[in-house]
């Protein structure tokens, strides 16, 4: 976009600017659309719960020991890609890309955990077709492996564009880690409700 | 780089970059009109098969009737099958592809930047992004009817059971998670650009009422179209897993038990469809008011009656819809005692919308009203849209909508708000900026030809449903006269449909003049309408990023006769 | 004009008349409205017509209340300030005002008490005539309790184009009911007490001279009540759509006097076979 005029870098008129820079803004909309769509899905799981005759216990159905592990796996993520974003802060491009690899990778984790819980599920014939609770957990936890996909498309595309001077020097280049960095937990945040709503309850 | 000197250090574009995959709101604004414009037109055409059927039951439809292959309409009748895809694409086409991105993707994104001062939009690729997900999503939609089976048949709202078991179905929720996806990119692309890129002087009180309608209008996308996004995923996985979410025990459809698991609950999607649909109509309305307010100002040459009382009205009316979408449930089977709930909101929504229309009217008072084109089809908007608001209470009252729910009376009260409301307020919308768009005008003489015919032949289309509907004629229905209490009001079909052709038939001027008057209309200055408001302080068309040096706004958007000036507009970037 | 018109069909069931009141009133009152409005509409739009030399008058509007100054006589009164300063605004308000008061007199007098008799509770009358109503496609099934006011079992293992709704005959309450297709007979005066269910898809039953109206879903029992007033052949209609075949889903709605019902229903008794073979409708496919 260098040859037309771009104005994502239009910070805005003092009088008439909210002080949050166009990206933060944006991103924090999305994230409320985002809320919207997962508290649609947990109201239908309550409704679709209450109605239902039967309706297994969470432990008794799926394996809440990996689950475990999966919660641990996101929740330090959220950490690394902090420590990712305060390296950026101060300019420190190694100590940037250590932790954002790390947080791609944990991300990677949780997916490959997740395949295993799907792939015993399988094994077991028991598919989202088997029940309610089965559609709802599928449906849900699939939906969230999908965000935490874009999550890690967005986070390595950060950690490629951190190896380009250009980007790296960009002025806004902090604004997008700050980002991605919301998105990042807001992922985290929704697996927090799945975990007990799936699991526990 | 300070925004300022945006106009210098861009080169020549491309064709491709500048009219295809261009990030200009002007020219993306102008993609989403003319393609906005022929969904309407497919919308239409889908319809006037449908007139035909219902007005000549079991006669062969003439001209086109055998171009259809023989499981649609066998020898040039329509099937049973093929009515009740038209009559979803109909309304689907009509709603999201047609009317929502003419008013939002058009308008909004023509228009707003200009009149608030800004540059561009916020997210320039991303407003690209959302067009080029519209169109897919368009075209993904309407090649629906060249699947086997056909396309989506269980009506626009799309309840299951029926939709789940019914052909055509898939293609359709897949093409509305893309167009949804494509609402919500436009929808945050004008939230932040109204936040943040107004120009200097241009708080928030300074702003058109076009420009709060159409913040109005994205939050209610922004947080409406989710819900639906999720309801379809799960109806999705209904159809293409076999899941159970939609679907009870025990059914035995045509003979056959249902494989499903079971257990799940038809009445949650209609309650999650209803939470987008509701404040889905506002939003096919609250833009069109919105253009209505702004010709309304200019053509009276005085300020707007109760500029704030429309905006709060807007706002109102954008968090009640939240709360009212039950109202299309009132007999569905949920518990009656919830139908009072919605019975008291759907009230109180109904009174910033007669307050709207109160301070329209009011506005007129004083004024020295310019009867130019325009403001013809402002003024039309008022009594037409009133009809079809006030019908809406009969509606709005639970025990009047036992009887009138699903009849024809429901499709009068929305075609009245919609057709006659929103589509005619959207065609004053290009008469009023087509000088902006092209530097020209559309010409007068075709102009109101199309107004005249356009009005009465609505009106004579849409009058007669209501009378059929208080005889009891139920909507969705192939074959009226299949039932007998709809034989005596059967010729109102008659008279509806020889309207909707006229109608169809006084598009064509419209149609001619429009794409005429791009290349041969008659040059006009950069304020053909001596208006106030921004987007007539750059020239026609605008330039790449709008304006020479960023615009200072000194004053309100309507500041007309204001005593002891020699003009009788001041305009918001006069300093005096 | 015979039985349906260009209006309102005849009103023949006990709570039909509340709803044309309705109906009536809420309409005459939207004709005045759009009359007073038009009226006022046109008066403006021809009074203040553009006249050249004439400009346009501004009213003062609220977007400078500063120079507005409050008279004391009223000033000391909470909100006078805020509430005078925008007078202007408030004056548009007025109309609203009127057809709110309308709407909340319509809402506490006519349409909560209305709603809950209609569709809220179903009247308690021991010798109330009790009907199953079994939507399908495409089709009504009316399955009658008979006598001893008990519905019998259904089953859907025996759910049977010669049996489509399932019925039980094993099941001694069943001993006594009759099923009816695409055709239902009342008796007249006589509270009729209705579930509604539905076998496949949403359907709606719909009697416009009862004015009843109500959603048959899949998966619940809708209770229902009707109380036919004048004997005659009327029409049910399904006003939900259900599939390709939608329009033509209809029944006839006879309703007799107590006699020629007791007799009718005498007879069609009568025609049940003694042993009604239950058939496994699982063979069938
Ligand atoms: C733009 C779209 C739009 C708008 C603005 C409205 C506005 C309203 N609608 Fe409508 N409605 C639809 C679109 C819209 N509706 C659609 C699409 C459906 C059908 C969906 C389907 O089933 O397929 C529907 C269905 C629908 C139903 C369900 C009916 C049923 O299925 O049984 C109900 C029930 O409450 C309802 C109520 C209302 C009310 C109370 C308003 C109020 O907001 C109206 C308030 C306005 C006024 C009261 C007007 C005031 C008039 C004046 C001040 C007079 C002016 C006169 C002169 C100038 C001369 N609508
Ligand atoms: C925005 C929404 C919208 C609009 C604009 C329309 C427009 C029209 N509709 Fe639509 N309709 C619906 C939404 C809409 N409808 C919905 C939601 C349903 C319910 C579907 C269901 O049951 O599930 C429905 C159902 C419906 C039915 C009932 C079908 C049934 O129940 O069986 C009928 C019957 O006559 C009908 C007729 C019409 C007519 C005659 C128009 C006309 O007014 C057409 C108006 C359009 C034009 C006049 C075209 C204008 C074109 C241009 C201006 C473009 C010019 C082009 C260029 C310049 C390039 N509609
Ligand atoms: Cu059954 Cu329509
Ligand atoms: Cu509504």
């Amino acid at each position: 976009m260098s040859q037309t005029y771009d104005p994502t870098e239009f910070m805005g008129n003092a009088d008439t600017h909210s002080g949050v820079t166009n990206a933060k803004l944006g991103v924090w909309l999305f994230l409320a659309s985002e809320i919207m769509l997962f508290a649609t899905l947990f109201t239908s799981y309550i409704v679709l719960r209450m109605v239902s005759t039967s309706w297994p216990w969470g432990w008794d159905a799926l394996n809440v020991p990996l689950a475990t592990l999966n919660t641990v796996i996101l929740i330090s993520s959220s950490v690394t890609i902090v420590m990712a974003y305060a390296k950026a802060y101060d300019k420190n491009k190694s100590g940037f890309q250590l932790w954002m690899a790390a947080t791609v990778l944990l991300s990677l984790g949780f997916l490959v955990v997740k395949a295993f819980e799907y792939g015993h599920e399988f094994a077991l014939g028991i598919g989202p077709h088997t029940s309610v609770f089965y559609a709802i957990y599928f449906t849900m936890t699939g939906l969230h492996g999908i965000h935490i996909l874009g999550g890690i498309a967005v986070n390595g595309g950060l950690l490629y564009m951190s190896t380009q001077k250009e980007h790296w020097e960009h002025p806004l280049f902090l604004g997008r880690v700050e980002g991605a960095g919301l998105y990042w937990h807001f992922v985290d945040i929704v697996w927090i409700f799945l975990f007990p709503a799936l699991y526990l309850l | 780089m300070s925004h300022d000197d945006h106009g210098h250090g861009h080169h020549e574009l491309t064709f491709w970059e500048k009219y295809v995959f261009s990030v200009d709101h002007k020219v993306i604004g102008l993609q989403y009109l003319i393609t906005s414009f022929i969904f309407l037109l497919v919308g239409f055409g889908l319809m006037g098969l449908m007139r035909w059927q219902l007005a000549f039951p079991g006669t062969p439809i003439p001209f086109f009737g055998h171009l259809f292959p023989a499981d649609l309409a066998p020898n040039g009748v329509m099937s049973g099958e093929f009515y009740n895809a038209l009559g979803a694409m109909h309304g689907t086409i009509m709603v999201f592809l047609g009317v929502v991105p003419l008013a939002v993707g058009a308008y909004g994104n023509y228009v707003l930047p200009l009149q608030i001062g800004a540059p561009d939009m916020a997210f320039p690729r991303m407003n690209m992004m959302s067009y080029w997900t519209y169109l897919p999503g368009g075209i993904l939609m309407l090649s629906s009817f060249l699947m086997p089976g056909g396309a989506a048949q269980s009506g626009w709202t799309s309840y299951p059971p029926l939709s789940i078991i019914n052909p055509g179905q898939t293609m359709w929720l897949l093409s509305m998670v893309i167009l949804i996806t494509s609402s919500l990119l436009g929808a945050i692309n004008f939230l932040v650009t109204t936040i943040n890129m107004r120009a200097p002087g241009m708080s928030l009180w300074r702003m058109p009422v076009f420009c709060w309608a159409q913040f109005v209008t994205s939050v209610l996308l922004l947080l409406a179209f989710p819900p639906l996004e999720a309801a379809s995923v799960l109806q999705l996985m209904d159809r293409v897993f076999h899941t159970s979410f939609y679907m009870p025990k025990d059914l035995v459809i045509l003979g056959k038990a249902y494989m499903g698991s079971g257990g799940g609950q038809p009445l949650l999607w209609q309650h999650l469809f209803w939470f987008l649909a509701h404040p889905e109509v506002y939003v096919l309305v609250l833009p069109p008011m919105g253009i209505v307010a702004e010709i309304i100002a200019n053509n009276t040459r005085k300020p707007l009656h109760g500029y704030k009382t429309l905006v709060f009205s807007m706002i109102a009316i954008g968090v009640m819809s939240f709360m009212v979408w039950a109202h299309h449930m009132f007999i569905s089977g949920m518990s009656p005692a919830l139908g009072n709930f919605f019975l008291v909101t759907t009230m109180i929504i109904s009174v910033p919308s007669v307050a709207i229309l109160t301070c329209l009217i009011f506005s007129l008072k004083g004024g020295s009203i310019r009867y130019n084109l325009p403001m013809a089809y402002a003024l039309a908007f008022l009594p037409l849209f009133g009809i079809g608001g006030l019908t809406g209470l009969p509606l709005g009252l639970t025990v009047t909508d036992i009887y009138l729910h699903d009849t024809y009376y429901v499709i009068g009260h929305f075609h009245f708000v919609v057709v006659t409301g929103s589509i005619i307020a959207l065609m004053g919308g290009t008469y009023y900026w087509f000088p902006k768009w092209y530097g020209r005008k559309m010409n007068d003489t075709l102009g109101w030809i199309h107004f005249w015919g356009t009005t009465t032949s609505m009106t004579g289309i849409f009058l007669p449903m209501l009378f059929m509907g208080l005889a009891g004629a139920s909507r969705r229905l192939y074959d009226p006269t299949a039932q007998l209490h709809n034989l005596p009001v059967q010729g109102w079909n008659v008279v509806s449909t020889i309207s909707a052709y006229c109608l169809g038939v006084f598009q064509l001027p419209f149609i001619y003049n429009f794409f005429n008057s791009m290349w041969r209309g008659e040059k006009t200055p950069e304020n053909p309408w001596q208006a106030t408001t921004l987007e007539w302080a750059c020239p026609s068309p605008p330039p790449h990023g709008n304006f020479e040096k960023t615009p200072v706004v000194y004053r309100g958007p309507y500041e007309y006769s204001v005593p002891g000036r020699k003009t009788d507009f001041w305009m918001q970037t006069d300093k005096n | 004009m015979g039985k349906y018109g260009w209006s309102l069909p005849v009103a023949a069931s006990s709570y039909a008349g509340n709803i044309d009141f309705g109906i009536w009133l809420i309409h005459a009152a939207m004709l005045g409205i759009f009359v007073l409005w038009g009226a006022f509409f046109i008066y403006l739009l021809v009074k203040y017509r553009a006249k050249p030399g004439v400009k346009a008058v501004r009213e003062d509007h609220d977007d400078t209340p500063a120079h507005i100054s409050v008279p004391d006589s009223i000033s000391k009164f909470p909100f006078a300030q805020l509430l005078y300063k925008n007078k202007g605004e408030l004056k548009s308000l007025i109309p609203d005002m009127i057809i709110m008061t309308f709407e909340i007199a319509l809402i506490v007098f006519y349409a909560i008490p209305v709603w809950s008799k209609i569709k809220m509770h179903v009247p308690e009358d021991k010798d109330a005539v009790k009907v199953e109503i079994v939507a399908e496609q495409f089709g009504w099934n009316i399955h009658y309790a008979g006598p001893d006011g008990k519905l019998g079992a259904r089953k859907i293992e025996l759910v049977h184009f010669s049996n489509p709704i399932g019925l039980d005959r094993n099941d001694p309450a069943a001993a006594d009911d009759v099923v009816m297709g695409n055709e239902m007979r009342l008796p007249v005066d006589k509270t009729v007490v209705i579930d509604l269910v539905s076998k496949d898809v949403i359907h709606n039953f719909f009697v416009p001279e009862f004015r009843i109206k109500q959603d048959a879903m899949p998966g619940m029992k809708i209770p229902m009540w009707i109380k036919p007033t004048k004997t005659g052949k009327y029409e049910i209609a399904c006003a939900q759509l259900c599939g390709f075949a939608h329009s033509l889903m209809r029944g006839d709605m006879y309703v007799q006097t107590q006699e020629e019902f007791d007799a009718w229903y005498k007879s069609r008794l009568a025609t049940i076979p003694a042993s009604a073979k239950p058939v496994n409708a699982a063979e069938e496919f």
